[in-house]
């Protein structure tokens, strides 16, 4: 592989990048929109609660509900920063 | 029973009206008597592409105030047996369309027609809420593009919990997926979203994948319907449509790139 087909080959197509954010959007949007109405201000209060023990970011907590016949889960996902020594 | 079809996108521009007028010719010329109504209140543009601006004279939001009735309202296509239009009223009160007034006008509508084809205007307010409140099934036109299918998705949430048969606790109504303004070329450059890459995100059934075309242009330009340009791509790609609306089983075309004139098919790989 010469150096030029290199390069190219490591350039995603816009469509293929296109896709990808969709799916990221769509996939996060359901989530809002089939779950209980609570859900947006259960996040945000959550947000607010970690905030006062460490600093994170605005998309640090994600919340999912998930549907498994009968019983439903709430999967909460906190990414913490990295731990400086 | 009249079937209720609302064609709706979220994103505006994307070819509802296009759609509308098309399938609605569609059916008509199918032996389906159809009524195709604007709901567009204050942007009415249906009645230019069917080609009968010139002879409104009553409007959807007259017939809603019981100022004219519907028959003095309607338009009688001249060139599709069956065919109607209703157009919308140009008045800006966005509040024109009451429920209630709808459903009247619907039901009246049910008792003449089989089909009833809800051009639905852009957006997710009370005009592109009317449309779909009613529906017996949906139409989602969208384009191969970010913001389209998004909104797309966004539609079909809406036809999932805010159509008065959701909310009878039915469910959703069946929304199936027109893909418009498709351009296989680009498809191939990995520049634009393929009718595999939307059907995937949307997980909706296809109804049809429409080419972008010149044939588009030319018919809004002469009040023709584009389904009447029987030698066109977008002409027949609305034709497959309309025959699966309808329960034919019919294969996609123009999906992948054609080959342009006899150069292209003497040398052509
Ligand atoms: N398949 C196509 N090929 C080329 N142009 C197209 C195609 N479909 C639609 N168009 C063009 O796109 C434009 C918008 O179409 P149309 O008015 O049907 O969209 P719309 O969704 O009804 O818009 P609005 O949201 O404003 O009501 C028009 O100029 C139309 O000619
Ligand atoms: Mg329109």
């Amino acid at each position: 592989m010469n150096f030029f087909n290199y390069f190219r080959s490591q350039k995603k197509k816009s469509a293929q990048v296109a896709k990808e954010r969709l799916q990221v959007i769509v996939a996060r949007e359901r989530v809002h929109r089939d779950g209980p109405d609570y859900l947006p201000r259960l996040q945000e209060e959550i947000l607010n609660v970690i905030r006062k023990y460490v600093q994170v970011d605005e998309d640090a907590v994600s919340i999912q509900l998930e549907r498994d016949g009968d019983c439903e889960v709430l999967e909460l996902n906190v990414t913490l920063p990295e731990h400086r020594a | 029973m009249a079937k209720i079809v609302v064609v709706t996108s979220g994103k505006g521009g994307v070819g509802k009206t296009t759609t509308s007028a098309a399938i609605s010719t569609g059916l008509a010329q199918a032996g389906h008597r159809t009524a195709v109504v604007d709901f567009d209140v204050g942007l009415r543009n249906l009645d230019l592409i069917m080609g009968v601006e010139r002879r409104v004279v009553y409007d959807f939001v007259n017939v809603i105030n019981g100022d004219a009735n519907l028959k003095q309202a309607l338009i009688k296509d001249k060139r599709v047996e069956g065919l109607y239009v209703l157009p919308a009223s140009q008045t800006r009160d966005k509040d024109a369309l009451t429920t209630e007034g709808v459903e009247k006008v619907l039901n009246e509508l049910a008792e003449e027609f089989d089909y009833i084809v809800c051009d639905s205007p852009a957006g997710i307010e009370r005009g592109a809420l009317m449309a779909a409140y009613f529906a017996d099934e949906a139409i989602v036109v969208t384009n191969p593009e970010v913001s389209s299918v998004r909104d797309s998705d966004r539609i079909l949430g809406i036809l999932a919990s805010k159509t008065r048969h959701a909310e009878q606790g039915k469910g959703s109504i069946p929304g199936r997926l027109l893909l418009t303004r498709y351009s296989p070329e680009r498809v191939v450059k990995g520049e634009m979203l393929s009718v595999e890459d939307v059907q995937e995100i949307l997980a909706v059934d296809l109804l049809g994948v429409i080419p972008e075309s010149q044939a588009v242009l030319n018919a809004s330009n002469a009040g023709t319907p584009v389904i009447m340009d029987e030698n066109s791509d977008a002409g027949q790609a609305y034709q497959d449509a309309v025959a699966r609306f309808l329960g034919e089983d019919r294969e996609h075309r123009f999906l992948t790139v054609q080959k342009k004139g006899l150069f292209g098919r003497l040398f052509g790989s």
